[in-house]
């Protein structure tokens, strides 16, 4: 049994709405000192495979679902 | 094709939430409109509720948050659909029927490949992105759009070129991206632009009347066939003049702005 970590993010340059709501909030709680705030997506997923084929798996994941190529990187790891 | 025999096919999973008024605008035109799950689709419901997508004679994506528009709106829905009946959809649109997308419906088909699709009919993976609006928030409200096609489009073939329309919109992501830097050059070249949003002088829309931030103020696109559209916002709210925002301020039309949308359909179908 592997676990792969998948970490699906925006791009340089694609607006984070998110990340800087985020900050925006954060800073209306009092926190001082908060640069760039991203929000990035990581999924744990269990997949019964062999390490190598489990990353493969998830990299067809990511092509198929996980990320959109035009706004988004994956990078996909195996533990 | 007489008006009464056009089946239409709205297809719905949990979250989309514009499946009636699809429907009912395909009724009111005439048509024969149906809410269909995609379960009923691919074999998973009870024999007497299953369909097959070769029956219907137009295929119409609603709004709503499909699966709760997690990953990236519309993504889900899209995989499901490249799952289970990606081939039957393929074929739908390579036989010249009609497949219309609105809101979240866009969303899906520029996830599911169907749009832009430049080089072919569905592409494996996405080739744009309907990404966060501009102002980071859900824009709702009246905009304004030109048809800017040069007729290649079947959902505009009753509508002037350059005639406005006054229709809703209500997203949070409808700002068109592309990795490639032409990609909207290639659109015009190729007639792929539909609707363009405009201020209320006709005019280069600029925020608030371009709600989303689109290059070049893209509101709805269509394939190199012209048989797939999408569009953020919605045509089937503004079916009578009475669901006009501004009805009773003097907006004068004697029909809703968005029934034209589909009585092209309609008069494409007049010939099969």
């Amino acid at each position: 049994m592997a676990v792969l970590e998948i970490r699906i993010e925006l791009k340089k340059g694609v607006a984070d709405p998110e990340g800087k709501n985020t900050k925006k909030t954060l800073e209306s709680l009092g926190f001082q000192g908060l640069g760039e705030v991203r929000a990035i997506k990581l999924f744990e997923m269990e997949i019964d495979l062999p390490a190598d084929e489990a990353k493969k798996a998830g990299e067809e994941m990511c092509k198929k679902l996980l990320a959109n190529p035009v706004i988004q990187n994956y990078k996909v790891t195996v533990r | 094709m007489k008006a009464e025999d056009v089946k239409v096919c709205v297809i719905r999973i949990e979250g989309t939430n514009c499946e009636d008024e699809m429907a009912n605008a395909f009724n009111m035109v005439g048509a024969n409109a149906e809410k269909v799950h995609l379960k009923q689709l691919i074999g998973q419901a009870p024999a007497d509720m299953r369909r097959s997508l070769e029956e219907y004679d137009v295929l119409a994506f609603p709004g709503g948050f499909s699966a709760g528009d997690y990953v990236r709106a519309g993504s889900i829905f899209a995989a499901r659909i490249k799952a289970g009946i990606g081939s039957d959809v393929k074929r739908f649109v390579e036989s010249g029927k009609p497949v219309l997308g609105v809101c979240n419906g866009f969303q899906i088909l520029v996830e599911l490949g169907l749009l832009p699709a430049m080089e072919q009919t569905m592409s494996d993976e996405p080739q744009a992105a309907l990404y966060n609006n501009d102002s980071g928030r859900f824009e709702c409200r009246p905009t304004i759009l030109r048809n800017d096609n040069r007729g290649k489009c079947i959902f505009t073939s009753k509508i002037p070129e350059k005639r406005t329309l006054m229709i809703p919109s209500a997203h949070g992501e409808g700002k068109l991206l592309s990795m490639d830097p032409d990609f909207v050059q290639k659109l015009e070249d190729n007639d792929q632009i539909v609707f363009r949003y405009v201020n209320p002088n006709g005019g280069e829309a600029c925020y608030p009347w371009n709600p989303n931030g689109s290059p070049s103020d893209i509101a709805g696109i269509c394939n190199p066939a012209g048989n797939v559209m999408g569009m953020m916002p919605h045509p089937e709210r503004v079916m009578t003049r009475f669901t006009h925002p501004d009805w009773t301020r003097g907006y004068d039309t004697e029909e809703g702005d968005g029934r034209c949308v589909f009585e092209s359909v309609m008069k494409y179908l007049e010939k099969f």
